[in-house]
């Protein structure tokens, strides 16, 4: 059996390979011009000069066509739900193959677990490959600006595999109850997007984040600073993951001057004459509010990106083990 | 080696047109004894028929004492049908004039006279519970 | 005698469609049994439960004594030919071939490949671009290369051109004749019945109306004519199956396993096409009893 997958299976491997291939060349190829500029550009020593904002926003602007290259392991495991997985119980169905290969020497549950072995490994392969590449090829654009926890989490790491286990059982499982190739192929895609958005939304609280209450107070120069409260934690920096950053007032409530009912234009810490003398009972009262704002801030450190990895990673692994003991369940049940 | 030919349209089962075959092979010289029969799947790969049937003929052919199977190397005439007798039929012919003068006397036309003959023939020579 | 297949009171239901019911059988091994009725009698029900593709929905099956699809010992024991004889398109011959030596332990190679040789078929060429018989003869020496003791087929010959469906026939009958396989054959078309069958199951609308060796059938079924007659006038051990009336004639088919005496009465025995044709176009249901040689009470 698993010879004869291996028979159906090849011309869709030589795609993959190919594919591959290509993609390796691309990177091979701009990789180490990469690497180059990164080195050149100073960026390792530009906290003492204060220009890194400069240096790192010259480098991504460099090349945009492939910088976006981290959209590929977005599409890829999507791909593979859509035109390894969806096809393939619809094609036996829609052919009458299944009269064939379901009657020969091998029961359905060893037909079934052989095809899910052998398309699943490959596909994990597949992505895991991708990974690798893509996140070789932009460690010199993350280095520079590193936001893969905040923005590109799901183009980096590990995850993708986990992705691509999941949309290939999802499109056998689909293709199992809908038996229609193209219905099953749409299906697959419409669950795939909704489950990928979902965990999404839960990612953040993977772990609880790291709660920041941190005063603003005026300097003597007047610029607004943040005051970190007694026994803080440490500010986020960059690499972590900036869940939420929100000005709150002394009552919790976010920042909302106009609750104040004072006719001046008010800063905090800062204040503007007003010309009528009833507004002069409005400066303490702006004082006052000043005076109680803080800055709350959720983030996750970036010493957490490896452990949120696995945990996504992990969940999408056992949503593909549970769809696959679906599909040895259901087929069990005798079709026509 | 004789080869056998199947007409569905006579009415005549499978089986026995075989044995008649073989009876009319022996009778023209065409099967002798020492010779051998093809084997059922020789027969059935040419008139796409049950084996059984040929199998069913060659055991009535065996139980008339005219084949017999030697195991592992097929079925062999052994015997011999007496030719017909010229003379014999001679006198057949003789008396079965005869008897189509009288019938036509009667009445009875060549329709009614073939119905009767194939009722004759069938009830004489064929098996079955009528 | 053993029972290559028996089923006691087997039904097949989709939802409110009735595919099969009432179904009491016990085929005999060692024959070529014939499966005729028209279409969606449910003949590739019954099939496709005898092979494990379909569950029953009431009643139970056995094939050659165990469960059907159960495990890959029951699933060597019988080859099957779906209808339209389905195979991998994209796939050689060749490459069929080898998929029947993966997926099979009692693969003959020597068997398939001097099959191949003999249709004339270039091993190499892709399924998807072989005419119908081609594929029909495909579909056979993938199944019979596995040396099952009984082989199933449903309708392999109903959509080929009349050589090709003699040329099927052919390889099928010198199959059985070599190997001594036990064929259910199921068949919309009754020309080719008398020859190639020997046990008969006749069905229509769901239900079994008749089943039997060919042989006792033949026997047992007689046409008679004579002056006009009440059927209900006639012996008690005389069924009518089919019966027609002029003014002054009456003509009717009956099965009986007594002489008939009565002189007023011309009997005609029945070809196997005209018993069958009969049946299909009076059918009846009969009460599920099981006999061992006609499986039919009026």
């Amino acid at each position: 059996m698993i010879r004869f997958t291996w028979m159906q299976f090849r011309v869709q491997a030589l795609v993959a390979l190919s594919g591959l291939a290509i993609i390796a060349i691309v990177l091979g190829l701009t990789g180490p011009n990469l690497v180059h500029l990164y080195d050149t550009s100073g960026i390792t020593t530009c906290g003492a000069r204060g220009d890194c904002s400069a240096i790192a926003n010259g480098l991504l602007s460099h090349d945009r066509l492939l910088q976006d290259l981290g959209t590929v392991l977005l599409v890829v495991p999507a791909l593979i739900g859509l035109f390894w997985g969806a096809p393939l119980v619809t094609r036996e169905f829609e052919t009458g193959t299944f009269r064939l290969v379901w009657t020969q020497g091998i029961t359905r549950t060893h037909w079934m677990a052989i095809k899910l072995t052998i398309v699943g490994l490959a596909s994990v392969a597949v992505a895991g490959l991708l990974s690798l590449m893509v996140t070789w090829w932009s460690s010199p654009l993350d280095r520079a600006n590193p936001n893969q926890f905040s923005e590109l989490f799901a183009e980096r790491g590990i995850v993708a595999i986990g992705y691509a286990a999941f949309a290939f059982a999802l499109g056998v499982t689909v293709g199992l109850l809908i038996r229609r190739t193209i219905p099953a192929m749409a299906t697959t895609l419409v669950a795939y997007v909704i489950v990928r958005l979902g965990v999404t939304k839960l990612r953040p609280h993977f772990q609880v984040p790291i709660t920041l209450h941190e005063k603003l107070a005026t300097t003597a120069q007047g610029v607004v600073e943040n005051v970190p409260g007694p026994g803080a934690a440490t500010p986020p920096h960059l690499g972590d993951w900036v869940l939420s950053s929100n000005v709150l007032d002394a009552s919790g409530q976010p920042f909302n001057p106009t609750k104040l009912n004072c006719s001046v234009l008010v800063t905090p810490g800062g204040t503007t004459p007003s010309p009528s003398s009833a507004a002069s009972a409005c400066l303490p009262r702006i004082r006052e509010y000043s005076a109680g704002l803080r800055q709350v801030i959720t983030y996750q450190p970036s010493n957490r990106y490896w452990t949120f990895q696995g945990y996504e990673t992990a969940i999408f692994i056992g949503l593909a083990l549970v769809l696959a003991g679906f599909c040895f369940w259901w087929i069990r049940r005798r079709l026509a | 080696m004789i080869e056998f030919q199947l007409d569905t349209a006579s009415g005549v089962a499978t089986y026995l047109q075989l044995v008649q075959q073989v009876h009319q092979a022996l009778q023209l010289g065409i099967l002798e004894p020492g010779d051998r029969l093809p084997t059922a799947a020789q027969v059935v790969a040419k008139l796409a028929i049950n084996p059984n049937t040929v199998l069913k003929a060659y055991r009535d052919l065996e139980r008339e004492g005219l084949v017999r199977p030697r195991p592992g190397q097929g079925t062999f005439v052994v015997g011999t049908l007496p030719r017909s007798d010229p003379a014999a039929q001679q006198r057949f012919l003789a008396s079965m004039t005869a008897w189509l003068s009288k019938a036509r006397a009667a009445g009875l036309g060549p329709d009614d006279i073939e119905a009767i003959y194939r009722t004759a023939v069938r009830d004489e020579f064929t098996e079955g519970v009528a | 005698m053993t029972a290559v297949i028996e089923t006691n009171g087997l039904g097949k239901q989709y939802g409110r469609k009735r595919a099969l019911q009432d179904c009491t059988l016990s085929i005999p091994d060692g024959k070529v049994v014939g499966l005729v009725g028209p279409n969606g009698a449910g003949k590739t029900t019954l099939l496709q439960l005898a092979v494990g593709l379909l569950a029953p929905t009431t009643g139970s099956i056995t094939v050659l004594g165990g469960h059907p699809g159960d495990g890959p010992a029951q699933l060597a024991r019988v080859g099957f030919v779906a209808q339209d004889t389905p195979t991998y398109a994209g796939l050689t011959v060749t490459q069929h071939l080898r998929m029947g030596a993966y997926l099979n332990k009692n693969w003959d190679r020597d068997l398939a490949e001097s099959r191949i040789h003999q249709l004339d078929v270039d091993p190499r060429q892709k399924a998807g671009s072989l005419s119908g018989g081609q594929r029909a003869q495909l579909a056979l020496t993938l199944a019979v290369a596995r040396r099952p003791e009984l082989l199933i087929l449903d309708e392999p010959v109903a959509s080929l051109d009349p050589l090709a469906r003699r040329e099927f026939l052919q390889s099928l009958m010198e199959i059985v004749a070599k190997d001594a396989v036990s064929v259910i054959l199921s068949s919309h078309l009754i020309a080719d019945l008398e020859r190639v069958c020997d046990y008969l199951v006749i069905l229509v609308g769901s239900h079994v109306q008749l089943s039997g060796e060919v042989s006792d059938l033949l026997a047992s079924h007689w046409r008679l004519s004579g002056p006009r007659r009440d059927p209900a006038s006639l012996p008690s051990n005389q069924h009518v199956i089919e019966e027609s009336h002029t003014d002054k004639q009456s003509t009717l088919l009956i099965r009986t396993d007594q002489p008939i005496g009565d002189p007023a009465w011309s009997v005609k025995p029945v070809t196997l096409d005209d018993l069958v044709l009969a049946y299909l176009s009076n059918p009846h249901r009969p009460a599920p009893v099981r006999q061992p040689h006609l499986g039919v009470v009026r």
